[in-house]
């Protein structure tokens, strides 16, 4: 309390602190999330039990990836089209793991054409210990995780002709995506794939939506990597996300209620202290 | 050994990146560390041009399917490093004119300049419009009134759409506009309140959603509870 109430008086006062100036409320909310996040940890390494729902996208990856041993036509996955310092990006690397896994133990043949040699590196770095985690180190090949081109559309056009001369029965789209989402999920389609797609682009999850079989939607993608793991520090961390969405849903009711008072009963100190808030939070 | 160390330079790296948000006198580490990932990628390049240049010539000599389209981009890819490298057609810098290679690579008139005003962007811009194609299949598709949520979502489009154009706005002008009551029943406000309420509150929600997840994610690498991206230790 100490700490916040230091932090928001140094807000107040932006030019002599340390602090940096209008970063209070999220330094406040970085709190929040890390000491929900770790608590949740905590308990879940306690043995205590978490439930959690089925993830439809998350439980086709056996079957998308068998169907395509099945067939004997290759996996694609494609982690996105941003560098490694885009969280998305890390994120699908992680999936990318669990999806060649599933691949090595079935010996399916996974393709990873990728838009940065940075991401290739640990495309391959990931899918190599996969591999080796599944003992099956001698089907591992290098040259199927490569670097295509930085520009968008280029990464495109290889990709949409590789899936009309690979024909993959099984295409991951797991990442940053923006324009090229509908091109690459719609060549897929037309060749009868399964597709299983996530993305925190808000923008382009209805590209997903309508052309892929199954789409993880915002948060269902970063939990995808927890889910499929089923590690309980892994498990914690959903906890903890659950733990700070009901408090901020609190916040956001508790918001729109103050602010309804203000107009209604015409009140201005508290519709002075909303507008405070609102401004505080970076609203208009 | 490997991999633990790798973890804790990341920790270290994202706990600085983390700290140079807040605190004043750390700002310069942040602008410090993305010119280190700029300068990796820099290099990184080669590694990518290295590892375009092998596929690709593997491809042509195994005759794979679509080999022809490997050995366009070898001829195109190097032909655009030569003609960035020795500045084919660059004007020379007026500043010094008799020093080779001092011109701009990127000045009006190159070839480099050609090269991406008359085939890059062109390419860039025809690949982009077959989008236009792809949205009309995939709306085709998912607008389809299968079952109840897909009429719903005809439906909301249908209105979404008619509200955006001028023919929508006529079909209903004969609703007043100056009445409370019933004015929001035109097409072009029964739009506005379906992408400024529902839509919106939607996709808020979504964001909220994922800017916790990301910072969980953030903080699962933090602490060394999601390697996964580092590989394996072997």
């Amino acid at each position: 309390m100490t700490f916040a109430v230091t932090i928001l008086a140094q807000d107040a006062a932006p030019a002599a602190g340390w602090f940096m100036p209008g970063k209070g409320i999220l330094a406040i909310t970085l709190v929040i999330v890390a000491a929900a996040v770790m608590l949740s940890i905590l308990w879940a390494r306690a043995g205590r039990p978490i439930r959690i729902r089925k993830i439809a996208g998350l439980d086709a990856v056996d079957e998308a990836v068998g169907r395509a041993t099945e067939m004997g036509r290759p996996v694609l996955f494609i982690p996105g089209i941003q560098d490694m310092d885009n969280i998305q990006t890390v994120a699908g690397i992680t999936i990318l793991g669990k999806v060649a896994k599933t691949a090595a133990e079935y010996d399916a043949e996974i393709e990873v054409p990728t838009t940065r040699s940075l991401v290739m590196t640990t495309a391959r770095e990931a899918v190599h210990a996969s591999y080796l985690s599944a003992g099956r180190t001698d089907s591992y090949n290098p040259d199927r995780i490569y670097y295509v081109s930085d520009e968008q559309f280029a990464f495109v056009a290889y990709t949409g002709g590789l899936m009309q001369r690979k024909r993959p029965a099984a295409c991951f789209y797991f990442g940053c995506f923006f324009a090229e989402s509908l091109i690459l999920a719609e060549n897929g389609n037309s060749i009868g794939a399964i597709q299983v797609a996530g993305t925190a682009e808000t923008t382009q999850l209805p590209f997903f939506v309508a052309s892929c079989d199954y789409t993880l939607i915002g948060e269902e993608f970063f939990a995808a990597s927890a889910y499929l793991s089923g590690e309980p520090d892994q498990l914690g961390t959903l906890l903890g996300q659950d733990l700070v969405k009901g408090l901020a849903w609190a916040a956001v009711l508790v918001a729109a209620l103050l602010a309804t008072v203000a107009a209604v009963t015409g009140h201005e100190g508290l519709a002075s202290f909303v507008n405070g808030a609102r401004a505080a939070l970076g609203g208009g | 050994m490997g991999r633990n160390a790798a973890a804790v330079l990341a920790s270290i790296v994202g706990l600085v990146m983390v700290l140079t948000a807040f605190a004043r006198p750390l700002e310069f580490l942040g602008t410090a560390v993305v010119d280190w990932f700029n300068v990796l990628a820099a290099i990184a390049f080669v590694l990518g041009g290295a590892n375009l240049l092998k596929m690709n010539l593997l491809k042509i000599s195994a005759r794979d399917a679509g080999w022809g389209y490997s050995a366009v981009t070898v001829s195109v890819f190097l032909i655009t490093i030569g003609v960035g490298l020795l500045k084919v057609g660059a004007h020379p810098d007026p500043l010094h004119p008799d020093v080779a290679l001092s011109g701009d690579k990127e000045a009006v008139g190159g070839a480099f300049w050609w090269l991406y005003e008359y085939a890059m962007s062109p390419i860039t811009s025809t690949l982009f419009a077959l989008l236009a194609f792809y949205v009309a299949s995939a709306a085709f598709r998912a607008f389809r009134a299968k079952n109840t949520a897909a009429i719903l979502l005809l439906g909301t489009a249908f209105v979404v759409l008619l509200g955006r154009v001028y023919v929508g706005v006529l079909l209903t002008s004969w609703i007043p506009a100056d009445n409370a009551w019933v004015s929001w029943l035109r097409l072009e406000n029964l739009s506005g309140i379906i992408m400024g309420v529902f839509n919106n509150a939607g996709t808020r929600a979504m964001m909220i959603g994922i800017a916790i997840g990301i910072a969980a994610t953030s903080l699962k690498i933090l602490v060394g509870l999601d390697r996964s991206y580092l590989g394996s230790s072997d």
